[in-house]
């Protein structure tokens, strides 16, 4: 698997893509810290990116990299190698590599500009973290959908459209849901939603991290109370978890099923 | 030689009246107390470099308190410390601290009850319940005074400055920090609050209840509970005030409720969680004030009729207006909003387009408190922007016709 692993990590560590998602990490991180010189704010802004942009290109480029390699997978299919191995192989070489050009194209501008220095570097680390979590969550999905369609058309579809659905349809549906039964008390059931989609789940994450929190109000008490302690940021932290294991657990099954 | 005697003693009494006398450790009057006692009305007090252990000091003549260098007055906190029944009273330069905390009484540090032009400078007042109280008082000074109090909870903690029932006091460059509220009115009129420093305080920078007629200018609320509250009161005069950094879940710079005819002008609001929290005000102006950074820039939780808004600036703010009704008789015109999008063909400095300052979100949020966890999620963009292009849901009438397309510099 490890070798697998590495052969995936360098041919993308390699090619032009990788590349062009670092450099645009890095002008976005230099320009949005060229523009407001103050750490906090950018990260403010920098959540909007990443809570938005890293599931889509997790999402693009894991359907993409299957589709592309999907020759070299079959050869290596022939070889005695476990399946497992080879698609999990695959697997953490494009999440890895993609997690990597986040984290240096984020990382280098912010240390540049005296990261070490603000008191925003627990903030920024919370959002690199969420940022690599979500690029691994949404690169298994895309494996998994990959997996399951032959059709590249229709991977791609599937793919942007299980983008779609949590980045956008999931919001509408939950603000529909809380507008329907406004009468009830909601707290519970919007913390309970937030929980079941990665995207929420990290914006909620970071946004209680900052002081815009103070915005939320009562309803924010209630998440504050959640996730503020040790046991809310350890289930949640979980469940973030869980949405990168459980496709995984997919794909491993669909894998070892599958007819090549 | 009868009339001599008499002119002898009219003399000798007149230069008596205006004597004065001195308090120190080794002097002839060792304690504040028996100074008092031995004084005559108009005298002179000096009470030299120390500490004196008193409280309950009675001052019932027309005095002159002056301390050299700032003695300490310790109450000990047995209770309260200086009490002022007599006119023309002046405290200067004391330093009093140890005032005794009650739940039944309001113990204060200086206490004027039922005096008029009564003049407390210069003092440094610490470890407090209530600092400054004016009771029944009218046409005094309250200037240069240092208060910081340790105040944790609401409910143990009493006031800076606190005035009931007085009229005609300026209330000038004191630095109060740490108490409930910083200055209290309660049906005080006519007062004067002036570039006062408020900070830290548990409650409120500045509060009045049922006071009219009050102005305050060149004040600055920092970091307070809340900055200032005005409440059932009319024709108050805000100018030039800066409320910055009340920032916390139920935090405002400025919460306005049954406020009628007032004007709040060249004002800066910066960073508070609610800029100004208005509930049934009506026929307020506001003009060139400078609302930056903050959650919401105005609150409106409805009943406000025919307030102004004009020349403001609204700079990065989470929300401009959240506005409860769909019916709107406030008047929002020539405002600088750093959210505007349109553009000057004709280039005179106004937008060919008004600007709409409630979004659907703020709409939603005030229907749905709940909905505000979606807070900067693609979807809420998404519903803001098509709701800007054709308003459905927010107020038709509630926007700004001329908006500014630069920012107003106010002097």
């Amino acid at each position: 698997m490890f070798k697998i692993l590495k052969y995936s990590f360098y041919d993308l560590v390699r090619s032009r893509w990788s590349y062009v998602y670092l450099l645009f990490y890095l002008l976005l991180g230099f320009a949005l810290l060229f523009l407001n010189e103050n750490i906090s704010k950018a990260v403010i802004t920098l959540m909007n990116v990443i809570t938005i942009l890293v599931p889509l290109i997790g999402t693009i480029f894991g359907v993409m990299y299957f589709y592309n390699s999907k020759e070299f997978t079959e050869l290596l299919l022939a070889l005695p190698i476990p399946r497992r191995s080879i698609f999990l192989g695959q697997y953490f070489g494009v999440a890895i590599s993609l997690s990597l050009s986040l984290i240096l194209g984020l990382g280098i501008p912010f240390l540049f500009y005296g990261l070490f220095q603000s008191d925003s570097i627990v903030d920024f680390l919370l959002l690199l973290i969420t940022g690599s979590m979500l690029t691994f969550i949404f690169t298994a999905i895309a494996f998994y959908i990959g997996l399951s369609n032959e059709n590249k058309i229709k991977g791609f579809g599937y793919a942007i459209l299980f983008w779609l659905f949590m980045a956008v349809i999931y919001d509408g549906i939950f603000l529909i849901s809380l507008i329907v039964f406004e009468e009830y008390p909601l707290d519970n059931l919007s913390l309970f939603a937030t929980l079941f989609n990665p995207i929420d789940l990290s914006r909620v994450l970071i946004l209680l991290k900052l002081d815009i929190a103070a915005l939320l109000g009562y309803t924010g008490a209630v998440f504050q109370k959640f996730f503020g302690n040790f046991s809310g940021l350890i289930v949640s932290f979980f469940t973030l978890f869980l949405w990168i294991i459980i496709p995984l657990f997919l794909v491993k099954r669909k894998a070892s099923k599958k007819d090549f | 030689m009868v009339l001599r005697v008499l002119l002898i003693l009219l003399i000798s009494t007149q230069i008596v009246s205006a004597s004065s006398i001195t308090v120190c450790k080794n002097c002839r009057y060792k304690n504040v107390k028996d100074a008092l006692a031995a004084s005559q009305q108009n005298d002179t007090i000096f009470i030299q470099k120390g500490v004196y252990k008193e409280h309950e000091i009675l001052i019932d003549k027309s005095l002159t308190i002056i301390g050299v260098d700032h003695p300490v007055i310790d109450g000990e906190n047995k209770g309260e410390i200086i009490k002022i029944v007599a006119d023309g009273v002046t405290l200067d330069g004391l330093f009093i601290k140890n005032v005794g905390r009650s739940y039944t009484k309001d113990n204060a540090a200086v206490r004027v009850t039922q005096s008029s032009s009564f003049l407390l400078q210069n003092l440094i007042l610490e470890n407090l319940f209530f600092g400054i109280y004016i009771e029944k008082s009218h046409h005094g000074k309250i200037l240069h005074n240092k208060i910081k109090g340790n105040a944790v909870e609401e409910y143990n903690s009493g006031n800076g400055i606190q005035l009931w029932y007085s009229e005609s006091v300026d209330i000038e460059n004191n630095s109060i920090s740490q108490v409930r509220d910083g200055i209290y009115l309660e049906f005080a009129t006519h007062c004067t609050i002036r570039n006062n420093v408020s900070f830290k305080n548990i409650r409120y920078g500045l509060h009045f209840m049922f006071s009219n007629n009050d102005t305050y200018e060149n004040n600055t609320f920092d970091n307070n509970g809340a900055g200032v509250a005005v409440m059932f009161s009319k024709e108050i005069l805000m100018r030039k005030n800066k409320f910055i950094n009340n920032w916390g879940a139920a935090s405002y710079g400025l919460l306005l409720k049954e406020i009628n005819d007032s004007e709040i002008t060249q004002n800066i609001f910066q960073k508070n969680t609610i800029g100004i929290n208005i509930e049934g005000s009506n026929r307020v102006t506001y003009q060139g004030n400078d609302f930056i950074a903050n959650g919401w820039a105005v609150k409106s939780r409805g009943a406000c009729y025919t307030n102004q808004f004009l020349n403001n600036n609204f700079i990065q703010n989470s929300f401009d207006l959240s506005y409860n009704s769909k019916l709107n008789d406030n008047l929002f015109e020539n405002n600088y909003w750093s959210d505007y999008t349109g553009y000057d063909l004709d280039k005179d400095g106004t937008g060919d387009i008004p600007y709409r300052p409630v979004k659907l979100f703020t709409y939603i949020t005030n229907r749905t408190p709940e909905a505000i966890i979606l807070l900067r999620s693609l979807f809420i963009d998404m519903i803001n922007f098509s709701e800007k292009v054709s308003p459905i849901f927010t107020p038709e009438n509630l926007e700004d016709k001329n908006p500014r397309m630069k920012m107003i510099h106010h002097d």
